[in-house]
């Protein structure tokens, strides 16, 4: 299958690492991966912030970016959920049909990174190898907006090597919510605070996720502690085999190679 | 001297809102300024995180009893639905309902209008006492502090809002307004407060509510005038209908001679028949309890039993306003179970006092910017990070997190200068709109390389807004290549 890699504006700027896992762990699969030049941000951001007007042309460039796309895989449960449950709203607001219904129809064939491998292409064992202490937290957005479920859990426990150990209250938010972090950055971080005390807890290497966006406000707040535990997407663990142990610390800069390989 | 400009003719800005200076809809700061505060307060943060923590998980028991609980919860959604698309319709039925069986009912615009009712209703009655059942209607128009400037007295009977009362506090609840008090703490209120309390009065529970009891019984005894709030209004019967745990409420429905019910115009529901799902939804979400101990229900007078006058108040105060937003109306089908403030992690933290409203938590912030117009509470749609733990216990299914962000949107766009926000988003959005432009900004992004001189981190202090961030959190820096970049490198720019 060709499958359409969107990076996302966040994974593509600050965690290209990320992308580059969700690219080489779908080779590996056995799919073509393209990755359309064109492609920016699905708009979230803007219309969370408010700014649902200038969202529109955001959305307009997802579509034209994509469109022709068979499958569309992002590595965010966030910038998916607001794909499928957004997109089309602003545009259908600011009375522009065309685009709605073409937003419509893209989201119809996007997909978050773990819905794609169990749902799409029927994997939970991707040949993987992370032979470390790994705890999950299940992102709002995919645990409630996407309801992705245990997809997650099943894909890292074909992981060879993986220790899966529970995080004790999941379900709760990191604190991230995007401008929220910085808009209500006490309170964000109160509940960030709580959050590393639970990943702590799990005395993991690594904390888990599919949301990069969520993962790099755990790190950020780990990193700052230096606490030691590091975050890591959940396709870099996924992409990741004997041959090429791919994950780095999501905080740390991504590579400082001046070559990146590519892992096929 | 300069020439005085005439003012301006007023010009209609649409309907009513809530208006300023009476009532309880609008705090001193804004949320992030009074979350400081709270957030440092080591003894709020345990007492919330206790008690959330304990009605979240009995709710979560009880609901999960309930195999039909999705079809339930979509029939409360439906039939408030359908109500407010003929909340006319519906209110006027009540009105004829309630006259035909002997109640008098008054129409409050707002809360001034209501407050002036219910204080010349009283007064009339030539008491200078009033018990009251713990109403959230009353506490949004600031009820209290009206009865009390006519020279007055109030007694508030449920156990937390008699806390709230004697400790000249506020409440931080919708359903324990006062949550924020652990029970030494409540101890120390009663045995300062309470004229002639047992002086070795523990803070046993028991105790308390035994000193509570007896301190309000001989208030109950002596009442000749209740105030209440309602749950439900029914439109076919008149029937007004209180929920509640204590039976402090039922003392005053039945024992004054007068009674004087303040209801939100959204309370009122078409049948008797609908009291079926609402009745289930609303204590299994609230208390957590398959069913509250004490419903009441009463419609008009009946001659020998209860109150010989009731009076009706029904109160608009800026739900009308409400009820013309297509989106955000979905916030009047509330049936203040609490559910979303205990499973909230920012009420959690914060507390309810930081809402600067009486109704705190998710439902608050989009219930009291609405009610108050957005620009009154405009912090308000930003005290969430959107998790969505609101929407999924609410058992009328409001969208909360949907109206939050789009009542961010209403404050956006009501702004008359741009913002710096502003004017940084809009650039922002044309990038965002333009590959060519998006690049560009993207190798902007790289000057971070610059600061952080070979660090893995950017500095801790960076300028504002980034400082919001960088305060408590490492930020990556910049890679040297964004990953469509290297890709095109490597694939060509085809693909």
């Amino acid at each position: 299958m060709e499958v359409a890699l969107f990076a996302t504006c966040l994974v593509d700027t600050l965690t290209p690492s990320v992308a580059r896992a969700t690219a080489s762990l779908l080779q590996r699969l056995g799919h073509r991966v393209v990755v359309p030049r064109d492609q920016a941000c699905c708009g979230q951001m803007h219309v969370n912030t408010g700014y649902r007007r200038e969202a529109v042309s955001i959305v307009a460039n997802h579509v034209r970016a994509f469109a022709g796309s068979e499958a569309i895989v992002a590595p965010s449960g966030s910038c998916v959920a607001s794909i499928h449950h957004q997109q089309a709203a602003v545009a259908r607001r600011a009375g522009d049909e065309g685009l709605a219904r073409a937003a419509e129809e893209l989201a119809g064939r996007t997909y978050e990174l773990s819905q794609f491998l169990v749902d799409v292409l029927g994997v939970t064992d991707v040949g993987a190898y992370y032979p470390h202490r790994v705890t999950y937290h299940p992102t709002c957005h995919s645990l409630r907006l996407l309801e992705v479920g245990d997809r997650p859990y099943q894909l890292l426990r074909a992981v060879r090597g993986l220790e899966l150990v529970e995080l004790p209250g999941a379900e709760q938010c990191c604190g991230f919510g995007g401008t929220f972090a910085i808009k209500n950055a006490d309170t964000s971080t109160a509940m960030l605070t709580d959050k590393m005390a639970n990943v702590l807890g799990t005395h993991a290497e690594v904390c888990t996720a599919g949301d990069a966006s969520c993962l790099m406000h755990i790190g950020g707040g780990l990193s700052r502690l230096r606490a030691g535990t590091r975050t890591v997407h959940l396709a870099e663990i996924l992409a990741s085999t004997e041959e090429a142990v791919e994950p780095q610390q999501t905080t740390k800069p991504s590579l400082p190679r001046a070559t990146p390989t590519v892992l096929a | 001297m300069t020439a005085t400009v005439p003012p301006k003719a007023p010009t209609f800005l649409g309907l009513p809102t809530a208006p300023r200076g009476v009532g309880h809809l609008r705090g001193d700061q804004s949320f992030p300024d009074a979350a400081r505060g709270a957030l440092r307060d080591g003894q709020l943060r345990a007492n919330l995180g206790h008690a959330t923590t304990t009605i979240r998980n009995k709710r979560a028991r009880v609901v999960a009893e309930l195999p039909d609980w999705p079809q339930l919860r979509e029939a409360g959604r439906a039939l408030k639905a359908a109500t407010m698309a003929r909340l006319d319709d519906h209110l006027e039925e009540l009105e004829r309902q309630v006259i035909a069986r002997g109640g008098v009912v008054h129409w409050a615009r707002d809360a001034n209008e209501a407050n002036e009712i219910v204080t010349r209703l009283v007064l009339a009655t030539g008491t200078s006492e009033v018990v009251k059942v713990k109403s959230m209607a009353t506490q949004e128009i600031g009820l209290n502090e009206a009865l009390e400037a006519a020279g007055l007295d109030v007694f508030e009977t449920d156990l937390a809002e008699l806390i709230v009362q004697l400790g000249e506090d506020k409440p931080s609840h919708i359903l324990v307004p006062a949550i924020h008090k652990n029970r030494a703490e409540i101890r120390e209120i009663f045995a300062r407060t309470i004229p002639g309390v047992d002086p070795g009065l523990t803070d046993d529970p028991r105790q308390l509510a035994m000193a509570a009891r007896t301190h309000l019984r001989e208030r109950f005894l002596r009442a000749r005038v209740a105030v209440s709030g309602a749950n439900f209004g029914v439109a076919e019967t008149g029937t007004l209908t209180v929920v509640e745990s204590e039976g402090n409420g039922r003392m005053c429905l039945t024992l004054p001679e007068t009674l004087i019910t303040v209801m939100g115009i959204e309370k009122v529901v078409p049948t008797w028949r609908d009291l079926e799902v609402f009745l289930q939804l609303l204590p299994r979400s609230s208390t957590g309890e398959r069913m509250n101990p004490y419903t009441s229900t009463w419609a008009g007078v009946t001659p020998g039993d209860g109150p010989q006058e009731f009076h009706l108040v029904l109160l608009d105060n800026g739900r009308t306003a409400v009820l013309a937003d297509e989106v955000g109306r979905e916030a009047l089908h509330c049936i203040r179970c609490s559910a979303c403030l205990n499973v909230c992690p920012v009420y959690e933290r914060a507390g309810g006092h930081a809402y600067g409203s009486v109704y705190p938590g998710p439902i608050g912030a989009i219930l009291s910017p609405q009610l108050t117009g957005v620009e009154d509470n405009a912090s308000l749609p930003y005290a969430s990070s959107l998790c969505g733990a609101c929407y999924e216990v609410c058992p009328v299914a409001i969208d909360i997190p949907s109206i939050l962000v789009h009542l961010r949107a209403e404050h956006v766009e009501a702004q008359q200068k741009p913002t710096a926000e502003a004017i940084a988003f809009r650039g922002l959005a044309k990038a965002m709109s333009h590959p060519r432009l998006w690049h560009l900004a993207q190798r902007a992004s790289r000057l971070g390389r610059l600061i952080s001189r070979g660090r893995p981190t950017l500095p801790n202090v960076l300028p504002p807004p980034v400082s919001g961030w960088t305060r408590s959190r490492d930020l990556p820096t910049p890679p040297r290549e964004t990953f469509v970049e290297s890709w095109v490198r490597e694939h060509g720019s085809g693909s």
